[in-house]
C-alpha cells in the first residue's frame, strides 16, 4: 500500500532546554491511511502533534502538507490557526472541548472560517441576509451528520463539560473532523475508554479513514487500538524513531519489544507490558 | 474516662481555634504597624513620627474577636448559602420566562416618563441608570463574553465623552453627526490597547487594562491645550430631535416647544434625554443579542472557554480579541458621547477607576453574559446608594460585602444562566 503521501516529516528535532523532546525524526503519512506513533511515556509522540500544529516551532526539520490541486504547505513557517486552516486537525490528550458551550455549538464553531466568510465578517449576520442563512444551515447539516453518526444527537443541546468522558472524547472528534480536516491527528483516543467503547472507535476511524477523504495520524496506547485499524506504524522511543512498519512488522521488531519491556524494571509487570504489545494474551 | 477524653478532644479544638484567631491577628498587627500604629505629622520643626499603640492593640482584637466570630459562623453559613442557592433555581426560573421578562421590562422603561407618579428627578435617575447599563452590556462584549478581565473600560467612556466634547464646541458638530465618529474613535482606542496585552490573560491582562484607564485621564488632566486639563470642557452641545433644540432661548424655527406649539419646559429636554438613551442602550442590547449567534460571537465565547482549541480550529485569536475590545470600547464609547452631551460639561473627575470598578461589578453582580442581570445589577448599584443617601459614607463597604457574598455563593453571578445559541430542530427547520 503506497498511497500518496499527505505529510511528510524531515528531520525534525526539538528541544526543550538541554532536553532533546525530537531527535532527527523523519517519516511520512499517506492520504486516506491510519499512521500511527507509538513509544513509551515521554517518548515525544504529542510534541511532534505540537510541532505539527503550530504550538510549538521545530528546532530544526521541514513539515510539509502536501494536498492535492494546491501547493504544499510548509507547517514549521506557519501560525497555529492558519495550519488548521490548511487542513490539519487535530484532538488533545487532555480533552479541550469549550465545556460551557453545548454540543451543537462545539460544532458550530469548528465551521467558524466557513461562517465567518458567509457572514461578510458579521455585517451579512446582522441584516440576517440570506446567502448566511444558508451557510448557517449547511453549518448545522454538517454538525447533525456527525451527532447521528456518534449518537450524540440526543444531548445535542446539553452543555459539552458536562457529558461523560466517553462522549467527550468522541465530540472531540467530531469536532475537529467538522473543521473539514484533510489530516486528523488523534492524541490517545482511546484513553479512559472502556472495552466496547474503545471496539467502537475503531469502527468510526476506519470508517472516517474509507469515506471521509482524510489521512490519520494516531498515538494511542491501547494496542488492540492500534493493531487493529493502522495501516502503518512509527515507533518512538526518547525522540528517536526506532521502528516503522506495518503492524505485523512493528509488533515483532525486538527493539520495540525492547524499548516497552525497558520502561519497566518490575519483573512481574514484563507479561503484561509484552500483552500491551498485542504478542500475548489480548485476543 | 470517657468524659476525660471528650475534654481533651474539645481542649485540642479549642486550642485550633485560638490558635488561627491569634495568627490572623499576627497578620493583621504586622500590617498595622505602618497603617495605624505609626503616623508622621507635620509639626513646626519638621516632620514627627507619632506612634499610636492603642489604636493598633484594639485593630489587632479586633481582628482576633472578628476571626472567632468568622469560625462560628462558619458552621452557620453553608446552611445560609443553602438558601441563597434558591436564588439559583430562581435565576432558571428567570432564564425560562426570559421574553416575557424583557418584554414587560421594555414595556415598562418606554412608559416611565409618561406614569403619573414620574417626575422630573425619577426620569434623571433613569437616565443615569440606563447610561451604566448600556456600559455594562458594552462590558459584557469584552468580558462576559470573550472573556477578558478589562478594568480600564472607563477609558473607552472618556475617549467617547472627549470626542464629542471636542468636536461639538471646536467645531459645533451635532450630537448625531459625533456619535458614529466617537464610537470610531473609541474602538481604535480598543484596538490600541488590546494590541499590546493580547498575549496576557486574567490578572496580567487586568492589571494592564487598569493602567491604560489611569493613563488616557492622566493624559487628559495634564494635557491642558488639548482637554482643558481639570477644568474640563463645559457648554458641550446637547441632543437635538431632528434638529429641534430643548431650551428656551433658541431661534423661534430651531425650537422644540415652539414648533409643537407648547410651552416651554425643562421637563421635554429630560424625557428627551431619557428616550435617546434607551434607544442607545436598546441598540446595544439588539447588537450583543444578535452577534451572540453570529460566528463572532461564538468565536468570542469559544476563546473565553479555550484558547488553544480555537487555535486548533483556525479561529485567528488575535483578530477576534481586537473586534471583542474594539465593539466593546465603542458602545463604550457611545454612552461617554451621551454622557458629555447629558451633563453640557465633563472633566476628567467623571473617569476615575472607580467608575471601571462600578461597571465591572456590574457585569459581575448581574451574570457575566446576562443581559437582564445587568439591567437589574446597574439597578441596584445605582438606586440603592441614591435612595439611601444617608448611609451613603458605607456605599463602598455595601459594595464590598455584596461582591464577596456574591462570589461565596454565585460565583457566575446573581442571573448566570447560559441559553445556547443555537439549537437542533428550531434553526435547523429554516431554509
Ligand atoms: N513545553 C515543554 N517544555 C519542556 N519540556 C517538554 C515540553 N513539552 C514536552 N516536554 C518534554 O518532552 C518529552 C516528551 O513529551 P511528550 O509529551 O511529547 O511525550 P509523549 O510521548 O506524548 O508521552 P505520553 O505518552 O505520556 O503522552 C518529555 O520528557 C516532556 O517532559
Ligand atoms: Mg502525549
Amino acid at each position: 500500500m503506497t498511497a500518496a503521501a499527505l505529510l511528510t516529516v524531515e528531520h525534525l528535532t526539538m528541544r526543550f532546554g538541554g532536553l532533546v523532546a525530537i531527535d532527527d525524526l523523519s517519516f511520512a503519512a499517506a492520504d486516506r491511511e491510519i499512521t500511527a506513533i507509538i513509544g513509551p511515556n515521554g517518548a515525544g509522540k504529542t510534541t511532534v502533534f505540537n510541532c505539527l500544529t503550530g504550538f510549538y516551532k521545530p528546532t530544526v526539520g521541514q513539515l510539509t502538507l502536501i494536498r492535492p490541486g494546491s501547493e504544499p504547505a510548509l507547517l514549521e513557517r506557519m501560525e497555529g490557526f492558519r495550519i488548521a486552516r490548511a487542513g490539519v486537525g487535530r484532538t488533545f490528550q487532555n480533552i479541550r472541548l469549550f465545556p460551557a458551550m453545548s454540543v451543537l455549538e462545539n460544532l458550530i464553531v469548528a465551521q467558524h472560517n466557513e461562517l465567518m466568510r458567509a457572514s461578510a465578517f458579521s455585517i451579512a449576520g446582522l441584516l440576517g441576509l440570506e446567502r448566511y442563512r444558508a451557510a448557517e444551515a449547511r453549518a448545522l447539516d454538517r454538525a447533525r451528520f456527525w451527532l447521528d453518526r456518534l449518537g450524540l444527537t440526543g444531548v445535542a443541546d446539553r452543555d459539552a463539560g458536562g457529558l461523560p468522558y466517553g462522549d467527550q472524547r468522541r465530540l472531540e472528534i467530531a469536532r475537529a473532523m467538522c473543521n473539514g480536516p484533510v489530516l486528523l491527528c488523534l492524541d490517545e483516543p482511546a484513553a479512559g475508554l472502556n472495552r466496547a467503547e474503545s471496539v467502537a472507535l475503531n469502527e468510526l476511524l476506519r470508517e472516517i479513514r474509507d469515506t471521509q477523504n482524510v489521512g490519520i495520524l494516531l498515538i494511542e496506547h491501547d494496542m488492540n487500538v492500534v493493531m487493529g485499524i493502522s495501516d502503518r506504524i512509527v515507533v518512538l522511543d526518547y525522540g528517536r524513531k526506532i521502528a516503522e512498519g506495518p503492524p505485523e512488522a512493528v509488533r515483532n521488531d525486538p527493539t520495540v519489544i525492547q524499548a516497552y519491556l525497558g520502561e519497566e524494571e518490575d519483573a512481574d509487570l514484563r507479561p503484561e507490558v509484552a500483552g500491551e504489545l498485542g504478542r500475548e494474551r489480548r485476543p | 474516662m470517657v468524659d476525660n477524653a471528650a475534654s481533651g478532644a474539645d481542649l485540642s479544638r479549642v486550642w485550633k481555634v485560638l490558635r488561627e484567631a491569634g495568627l490572623t491577628a499576627l497578620i493583621a498587627g504586622f500590617l498595622a504597624v505602618p497603617l495605624i500604629g505609626l503616623r508622621t505629622i507635620g509639626g513646626r520643626d519638621g516632620m514627627a513620627v507619632e506612634s499610636r499603640w492603642d489604636m493598633l492593640m484594639i485593630a489587632v482584637a479586633v481582628v482576633f474577636t472578628g476571626r472567632l466570630v468568622l469560625i462560628a459562623l462558619r458552621r452557620v453559613l453553608p446552611r445560609l448559602g443553602a438558601g441563597v442557592g434558591k436564588i439559583g433555581s430562581f435565576g432558571t426560573l428567570f432564564a425560562r420566562h426570559r421574553s416575557g421578562l424583557a418584554g414587560l421590562a421594555l414595556a415598562l422603561a418606554l412608559a416611565l416618563p409618561l406614569m403619573p407618579f414620574s417626575d422630573r428627578y425619577l426620569v434623571d435617575i433613569a437616565t443615569l441608570v440606563l447610561i451604566y447599563v448600556m456600559l455594562g452590556w458594552g462590558l459584557n462584549i469584552v468580558v462576559g463574553l470573550a472573556g477578558l478581565l478589562d478594568l480600564g473600560y472607563v477609558a473607552f467612556y472618556a475617549v467617547g465623552a472627549y470626542s464629542f466634547a471636542l468636536l461639538g464646541t471646536v467645531y459645533e458638530w451635532s450630537f448625531w453627526a459625533c456619535l458614529p465618529v466617537a464610537g470610531a474613535c473609541a474602538a481604535a482606542f480598543g484596538i490600541l490597547l488590546g494590541y499590546p496585552v493580547l498575549r496576557l490573560r486574567g490578572d496580567y491582562l487586568a492589571i494592564v487594562t487598569l493602567g491604560f484607564g489611569e493613563i488616557i485621564r492622566v493624559v487628559l488632566t495634564n494635557w491642558v491645550e488639548f482637554s482643558g486639563g481639570p477644568n474640563g470642557i463645559a457648554s458641550i452641545p446637547r441632543p437635538t430631535l431632528l434638529g429641534l433644540e430643548f431650551s428656551r432661548r433658541a431661534p423661534e424655527e430651531q425650537s422644540f416647544h415652539h414648533f409643537f406649539d407648547i410651552d416651554y419646559s425643562g421637563d421635554h429636554r429630560i424625557t428627551f434625554l431619557y428616550y435617546v438613551i434607551l434607544l442607545l442602550a436598546l441598540l446595544t442590547n439588539l447588537f450583543v443579542l444578535r452577534i451572540r449567534k453570529l460566528p463572532l460571537g461564538r468565536a468570542w465565547e469559544a476563546l473565553r472557554e479555550d484558547e488553544i482549541a480555537c487555535r486548533a480550529l483556525g479561529i485567528n485569536p488575535v483578530n477576534t480579541k481586537l473586534s471583542a475590545f474594539a465593539l466593546g470600547a465603542m458602545f463604550g464609547g457611545f454612552a461617554g458621547s451621551f454622557f458629555a452631551s447629558r451633563s453640557g460639561f465633563i472633566s476628567p473627575e467623571s473617569f476615575t477607576f472607580i467608575e471601571s470598578a462600578l461597571i465591572l461589578s456590574i457585569v459581575v453582580l448581574g451574570g457575566m453574559g446576562s443581559q437582564i442581570g445587568v439591567v437589574l445589577a446597574a439597578a441596584a448599584i445605582i438606586l440603592v446608594p441614591e435612595f439611601l443617601r444617608e448611609f451613603s459614607e458605607y456605599r463602598m463597604l455595601a459594595f464590598g460585602a455584596a461582591m464577596v457574598l456574591i462570589m461565596i455563593w454565585r460565583p457566575r453571578g446573581l442571573l448566570a444562566h447560559r441559553a445556547p445559541t443555537v439549537s437542533l430542530g428550531q434553526s435547523g427547520a429554516r431554509p
